[in-house]
């Protein structure tokens, strides 16, 4: 059967971890590749790197980075952040990376997740939702981190984005992001539930329990952390052991 | 040997080729075999080669229509493979194009290197979700347990898979290996000189590159 995948993601600043692993024992600490390399050898199911470089003129990077990951990393990779144009799409696949995570070109212009869908397939095109609680039951889609309110329901923009040929969603809660205290589980299941293509839970989680929580209540097929792994409070090993225990089917690492 | 053995990975504007080229010099590396990998797009290197790697993502139609838009690369593919009987490798869609035909976005020629159909998975299950993404866990037919290719694989291995569309092989002994997915779900074809992997060996961590490895040293 297939298995729930567990997605550690690098926050990624001109080239360098911005919210990373501290392993000491790395040579560069801050390089994205090293620590790609550690989350590969630690049977991590897939990795995700989010570009949140400001710049345009350093925006280049990152290919520079996916290219040197690809290399010596051969396990999924997802990159996202700054996504806006086709070319960025196809250089992005060029170098390395399995998929193009769109986020503020998709909410703009829906045709672009279409477009990107048709000429490179569904399969490496991901589309991240971030989304804000508005009234119970109801959430928002929102850009620039959170800050800006787009008026548009998240669930119907799920199943817009899926009939524009998404191959997975993204989904990430604006209102849990960096607290620590477990994903929304209502915001997941109600997209998870709304579209066929697989869902990635992200935002939130603090606990190992919260990984469990986001396949077996939220529907999700996949989720996705950032702190938990990469300040060492979990390891790969331990998430994977927790589901396990729990009743989720995973991947077992090592050998 | 005197000159390195070529391994030719076909470009044709389709696939991941940085991924597949890395783990396949890798691969080749580990196992000791010497190979040059080559990712190219002219025919005569293909028909030259002395192994040949077919990847490809996206949708079938639009895979066979690169394929064929490489002048002279289906012809050099038919003479290494076909002719020659050079050890061959589908990935993903490339595996796919070994069949007739393939039926995602109307009905679209294969190269018909195997008897079957590409059709859309449609898992009695609604939970389950389409594309089949993540990884999955292996079942070997008898056919398969027994391959070279396959060598070393336990029953159970996982494996990076992302897609819609799968192989329904006509012939029972071209299916090598399958996966479950609210049904079986086929996961390796082969047949003679000829195997296919619906997953990614190239994503598959260490055991993709066993994978790969065991083909690099593949006599058919």
């Amino acid at each position: 059967m297939l298995k729930a995948r567990i997605i550690p993601c690098l926050d990624v600043k001109d080239g360098r971890v911005v919210k990373g692993v501290n392993f000491v024992d790395l040579r560069d600490a801050g390089d994205p590749v090293e620590q790609a390399k550690v989350y590969d050898a630690a049977g991590a199911d897939e990795l995700c790197f989010l570009d949140i470089t400001a710049s345009h003129e350093k925006r280049g990077i990152i290919l520079d980075v996916v290219r040197r990951t690809a290399e010596q990393c051969f396990m999924p990779l997802t990159v996202g952040g700054g996504i806006r144009t086709i070319e960025d799409v196809r250089r992005l696949l060029l170098a390395g990376a399995d998929k193009a995570s769109i986020n503020t070109a998709a909410v703009n212009n829906p045709d672009f997740v279409r477009e990107a869908a048709e000429k490179f397939g569904s399969q490496c095109i991901v589309v991240a939702v971030d989304a804000k609680s508005t009234a119970p039951g109801k959430w928002e889609i929102f850009t620039h981190g959170g800050r800006t309110a787009t008026g548009i329901d998240a669930v119907e923009y799920a199943r817009l984005v899926e009939a524009n040929g998404a191959g997975e969603i993204l989904l990430t809660s604006m209102d849990r992001d960096g607290t620590g205290i477990g994903f929304d589980i209502a915001l997941t299941r109600a997209i998870a539930d709304a579209v066929r293509i697989p869902v990635i839970a992200s935002g939130g989680v603090g606990t190992l329990d919260h990984l469990v929580e986001g396949i077996r209540d939220g529907h999700a097929t996949a989720v996705l952390a950032a702190s938990i792994f990469h300040f060492g409070t979990f390891s790969i090993a331990q998430a994977k052991a927790h589901m396990a225990a729990a009743g989720v089917a995973i991947r077992p690492t090592g050998p | 040997m005197a000159t390195a053995e070529t391994v030719a990975i076909i470009d044709y504007g389709s696939g991941n080729l940085r991924s597949a080229e890395k783990s396949f010099a890798r691969a080749a590396a580990e196992a000791g075999t010497g190979q040059r990998i080559l990712v190219t797009d002219d025919p005569a290197e293909v028909a030259g080669a002395a192994r040949v790697v077919l990847p490809g993502v996206g949708a079938f139609g639009d895979c066979r229509r690169g394929l064929a838009a490489v002048a002279g690369m289906e012809a050099a593919l038919e003479e290494a493979v076909r002719r020659r009987r050079v050890p061959f490798f589908g990935i993903c869609v490339g595996m796919q194009l070994m069949a007739e035909w393939g039926l995602e976005h109307g009905r679209h020629a294969g190269l018909g290197w195997l008897k079957g159909t590409v059709e859309l998975i449609e898992p009695a299950d609604p939970a389950l979700k389409i594309p089949h993404m993540g990884w999955n866990e292996l079942r070997l037919e008898a056919a398969g347990a027994a391959h070279p290719v396959l060598a070393g694989l336990d029953h159970g291995e996982h494996f990076y898979f992302v897609h819609s569309y799968a192989f329904r092989p006509a012939e029972r002994s071209d299916l090598l290996a399958t996966v479950d997915y609210g049904g079986p779900v086929t996961a390796i074809v082969g047949r003679d000189n000829m195997i296919g992997t619906q997953f990614h060996p190239e994503k598959s961590q260490d055991a993709g590159l066993r994978v790969i490895a065991n083909f690099l040293r593949w006599t058919p």
